[in-house]
């Protein structure tokens, strides 16, 4: 095994800012401080430049510039789809957002806000009902004999699961009896999905240590 | 009872420091442990593996570089599998952050496979919208991204001849870090669409979307950098993501047994206490 360290600066300067992030385990220290708020300032910025240049200016101002610079034909029906002059419409909606800053005109941020709603509303709801309602409940009821043992086994299990789970979640009576051992089942369920949702957590975190110290070994000191 | 007033007692910055370690150890001089697929990884192979050859995948890379460890050994493994298939592979992204880094990864892959930009791969870049530019997709996708990454005009690019809307591709692969992500694809496409679905994912939402695998709705998946390893195995890879998985191992070894001892301490001190 032998170092050979990174040429490039900026894999150099992301190895001291790792490093400076890492020695807060230790504890706080300057260090840290510095490195965390050059991060929150650095990523608000790059945000802010991202959002003008693939957003205002790749969804509005190009095309916009395209329809009406006459060389595509009619600024409402030109070649590409993007190339509308219509979109003038959504750029005032835009526009009205700021409204809010001036109190006498503030009403009229509430145009392009109930625009976003409406429109959010509308696709969330049929994409739940659609994706996770109906196809969810449909893929709930399950033959509980498939003529194998183990699958007519895990389908008993998962039909359980589900019934006590629900149980767990009905409050208009006491939890007590039989609802009391239904419900303490499905808290058991509970218990179980929670266990295995901090396990797929802790290794989502060790895997991004592992990408830092794969970046510091590899990308920065060069080990081979 | 000493033992347990002193693991109550442990400085956390020794968790810190053994956590550190196993993880580092494994990366300077590998275990190899063993690693078989699961189902859920076959499954996702096998999605691709029966694409017909050289037909046109969407693949919606929606990721920033604060997943790279676990969905850039995905991406990277899927182009590859697809490439080696001599499908025409069309990328998107749709998560605001991830369009440079999945640029970087598209041409790596492209140059390694000998793959021809324009011809065999075409990365389309980002387009704010979330889930209207998934409907959107859905209508006409020349429409919905009119540009490739680099500016260039997609009409006239010869893999998107004949590419119209979700119609065009006989699979959809979806690697996501939140959102928008594949939960949307499963909500705003599978559905309205029926485009059958494979998705890699980071860990965090893995236990999320079982669910939709089970009811078929995703025909795949790969969790974390655990599914990432098991699907390098299948494409006989060693990539960062198999080569990483020995560290993984022995830190949730670790988690688990601090887990054990925790408890222990807890029910010492409360029989202390009771005493």
């Amino acid at each position: 095994m032998s170092l050979h360290p990174s040429q490039d600066l900026s894999v150099w300067l992301a190895a001291a800012l790792t490093l400076c992030i890492f020695s807060f385990l230790y504890k706080d220290n300057p260090f840290y401080r510095f490195a965390e708020n050059l991060f929150v300032g650095v990523s608000a910025g790059y945000y802010l430049v991202l959002n003008f240049w693939t957003v205002l200016v790749a969804n509005l101002w190009d095309p916009l510039v395209t329809s009406l610079d006459g060389r595509h034909g009619s600024p409402l029906a030109a070649r590409l789809g993007d190339y509308r002059a219509f979109l003038v419409l959504p750029a005032l909606l835009g526009v009205l957002l700021f409204s809010r800053f001036v109190p006498r005109l503030n009403w009229l941020a509430r145009w392009p806000l109930a625009v976003i709603i409406g429109v959010y509303a509308g696709l969330k709801t049929t994409g739940f009902a659609q994706g996770d309602f109906v196809a969810q409940v449909q893929g709930s009821i399950q033959p509980l004999w498939t003529g194998n043992w183990g699958t007519s086994l895990s389908a008993c299990i998962f039909t359980v699961g589900l019934l006590v789970t629900l149980l767990f979640f009905y409050f208009s009576r006491e939890h007590k009896g039989a609802l009391g051992v239904a419900s303490k089942a499905g808290m058991y369920f509970l218990m179980i999905s929670f266990g295995a949702g901090y396990g797929y957590t802790v290794m989502s975190r060790i895997s991004l240590l592992i990408g830092r110290f794969q970046f510091l070994l590899h990308d920065w000191l060069g080990l081979r | 009872m000493r033992l347990f007033e002193g693991l109550a007692r442990l400085d956390r910055r020794w968790i810190f420091a053994v956590t550190g370690l196993l993880v580092l150890i494994p990366l300077l001089w590998p275990l190899n442990l063993p690693l078989s697929s699961s189902p859920p990884v076959r499954a996702y192979h096998a999605a691709i593996a029966a694409v017909p050859d050289g037909s046109h995948v969407l693949v919606s890379c929606d990721f920033d570089p604060a997943a790279k460890p676990e969905l850039e050994p995905m991406a990277r493994s899927t182009l590859r599998q697809l490439l080696a298939k001599r499908c025409k592979v069309v990328v998107v992204v749709l998560y605001q952050g991830g369009a440079r880094l999945v640029g970087q990864i598209v041409r790596e892959v492209a140059a390694e496979r000998h793959a021809v930009y324009g011809t065999d791969i075409v990365d389309l870049g980002y387009k704010a919208g979330n889930e209207a530019v998934m409907v959107l997709m859905g209508q006409s996708l020349p429409n919905t991204f009119p540009r490739d990454q680099d500016g260039l005009d997609v009409r006239t690019l010869p893999i998107m001849r004949g590419v119209r809307n979700y119609s065009s591709f006989p699979l959809l692969v979806s690697l996501s870090t939140g959102y928008p992500g594949t939960k949307e694809y499963v909500q705003q496409v599978q559905g309205r669409f029926h485009i059958p679905i494979v998705a890699g994912v980071t860990a965090v939402t893995a236990p999320t979307m079982y669910p939709y695998l089970q009811t078929g709705q995703l025909r795949g998946l790969l969790g974390g950098m655990a599914g990432a390893a098991e699907y390098e195995r299948l494409l006989d890879e060693r990539g960062p993501a198999s080569r990483g998985m020995d560290a993984q191992s022995l830190a949730h070894v670790f988690v688990a047994l601090c887990i054990v001892l925790g408890n222990l301490a807890q029910w010492g001190r409360r029989r202390g206490d009771g005493a």
